[in-house]
């Protein structure tokens, strides 16, 4: 078992983390306000405590590599709760981009591609284009059958356009998209 | 006849097609205009905030000053982009200069749908105009998490009991069943990549649902009314328990309250058929 007093605390991530948007984490004291009102903390390695504990000792490794952050659905309960007034929520975004910006591959492949997918139906269109976002994400996800029933029953129904209405001004938004230092 | 900008969203001119005509319903017959938002941009959702700070800021100011140029109250029926536009507008508001060479006034008032239809003048004339109150169903209003949190962004008056969709529903004869989980999550975007968990976190609202006895659920979120309506029989045969709850865009009721004749051509795009449920109550 590791000694507790191994862990050196380094506020180094701690003031990157809190340069880039995640604001006031240092200010947790672990009162679990977050974690107790969290609707996916089932499906949490760790909870979003721990995340803020983690990133004041600057366990950089642990919070990044961890499923918490793209399990979070950004409900937003915590930031809401938070009796500090810390925007819980938009730190798992900055840990999120943190983690993207080092290349490490993260803990939930599926959850980064469909976010992925669903930018680059932007970037194209101005707008997502539901179902070549879907099928682009299902290549990329290797997950052609997950849900093909689904589709059907939403093609049934009209649920799904078979046509993209893009946007006069797409090069504006490619533009944007496109930034230096974007992804 | 008051007339306001309108910001569909992608979901609306897509999946939520029926939310977009049974909305355009309910204002044509409240007498309020609705100008769709010229050349209007997607918001960026959460996948834009997820990836990338800037990005979704920049996605959804453009769309804030396009709203700005027109100079009318803006109504935004998609809970994800009302909070995203309204976070825009506060970005653009504390630090114009970062977004745009333009000027930004930030005086455009942004409306999700029960709020703007909870004001006063137009409550009183839905109640005037129901034509068929829809009484004896009764139901939960749901109302997910973006149209009320953060409370920084949203300015939701009451984010942990909102009840502006209740009235709505008293006011078209509904009864309104009461339960604890008005804005729990239903899993929102994870739909696509982590189903499992949707179908855990929807799960528990069917539950809490029938337990409050409702008959339907009531929402005024494109991505709750998604999860709930079509996962619901993947949920059911998981736990092998039946809900039958429809799931309806409170707009559905409101103009189906309003004797609006188009209401029937929305049903057929419901996984779960409300039909049955609406001969039972007399109101097919």
């Amino acid at each position: 078992m590791n000694d507790a007093s191994a862990i050196r605390p380094d506020t180094a991530f701690l003031a990157a983390v809190e340069a880039r948007g995640g604001t006031g984490v240092s200010r947790c004291y672990q009162c679990r306000k977050c974690s107790n009102g969290c609707p996916l903390c089932f499906a949490m390695d760790l909870m979003p405590n721990q995340v803020m504990r983690a990133v004041q000792l600057g366990l950089e490794e642990e919070v990044l590599s961890s499923k918490t952050i793209w399990v979070c659905s950004a409900c937003q309960t915590c930031t809401t709760r938070c009796p500090n007034d810390i925007d819980i929520a938009h730190l798992m975004d900055a840990l999120r981009q943190f983690s993207r910006r080092q290349g490490l591959a993260p803990a939930e492949p599926g959850v980064l591609k469909f976010h992925e997918a669903f930018l680059d139906s932007i970037r194209r269109h101005g707008r997502v284009f539901e179902l070549a976002m879907i099928a682009r994400y299902k290549l990329a996800a290797r997950d052609l059958l997950g849900d093909a029933g689904l589709a059907w029953e939403m093609l049934k129904r009209g649920k799904l356009k078979f046509l993209p209405r893009d946007v006069r001004g797409k090069d504006e938004i490619r533009r944007m998209c496109d930034k230096p230092g974007a992804r | 006849m008051v007339e306001v900008s309108y910001y569909p969203g992608c979901s609306l001119h897509g999946m939520a097609a029926e939310y977009d005509e049974s909305l355009r319903a309910v204002c044509a017959s409240l007498g309020v205009g609705l100008a769709e938002l010229p050349d209007w941009n997607c918001c960026g959702a959460s996948s834009a905030h997820f990836l990338d700070d800037e990005l979704a800021v920049q996605l959804s100011a453009r769309n804030m000053l396009i709203a700005e140029g027109e100079g009318r109250d803006l109504l935004i029926p998609c809970a994800a982009c009302f909070q995203r536009l309204k976070h825009a507008d506060k970005a653009l508001r504390a630090q114009p200069g970062r977004w745009t060479t333009a000027d930004y006034s930030g005086r455009t008032p942004i409306y999700h749908v029960n709020e703007f239809f909870r004001r006063p003048e137009l409550l009183k004339l839905l109640r005037r105009q129901v034509a068929r109150p829809l009484a004896g169903l009764a139901g939960v209003p749901y109302y997910g998490c973006l149209s009320q949190r953060p409370p920084k962004v949203t300015d939701a008056p009451r984010p942990e009991n909102p009840t502006a969709m209740d009235d709505l529903m008293r006011a078209i004869g509904m009864e309104v069943r009461v339960w604890t989980s008005k804005t729990d999550c239903c899993g929102g975007s994870l739909a696509v990549a982590r189903s499992d968990l949707v179908r855990k976190l929807s799960g528990d609202l069917f539950e809490a649902a029938a337990e409050a006895g409702a008959e339907c659920i009531v929402t005024d979120c494109p991505m709750c009314q998604a999860n709930l309506d079509t996962r619901q029989a993947q949920i059911e045969a998981q736990q092998q328990r039946h809900y039958g709850l429809p799931v309806f865009y409170v707009t559905e009721l409101m103009a189906l309250a309003l004797g609006d004749g188009r209401a029937g051509r929305w049903w057929k795009k419901h996984f779960v058929d409300p039909r049955p449920l609406l001969e039972r109550k007399g109101l097919s």
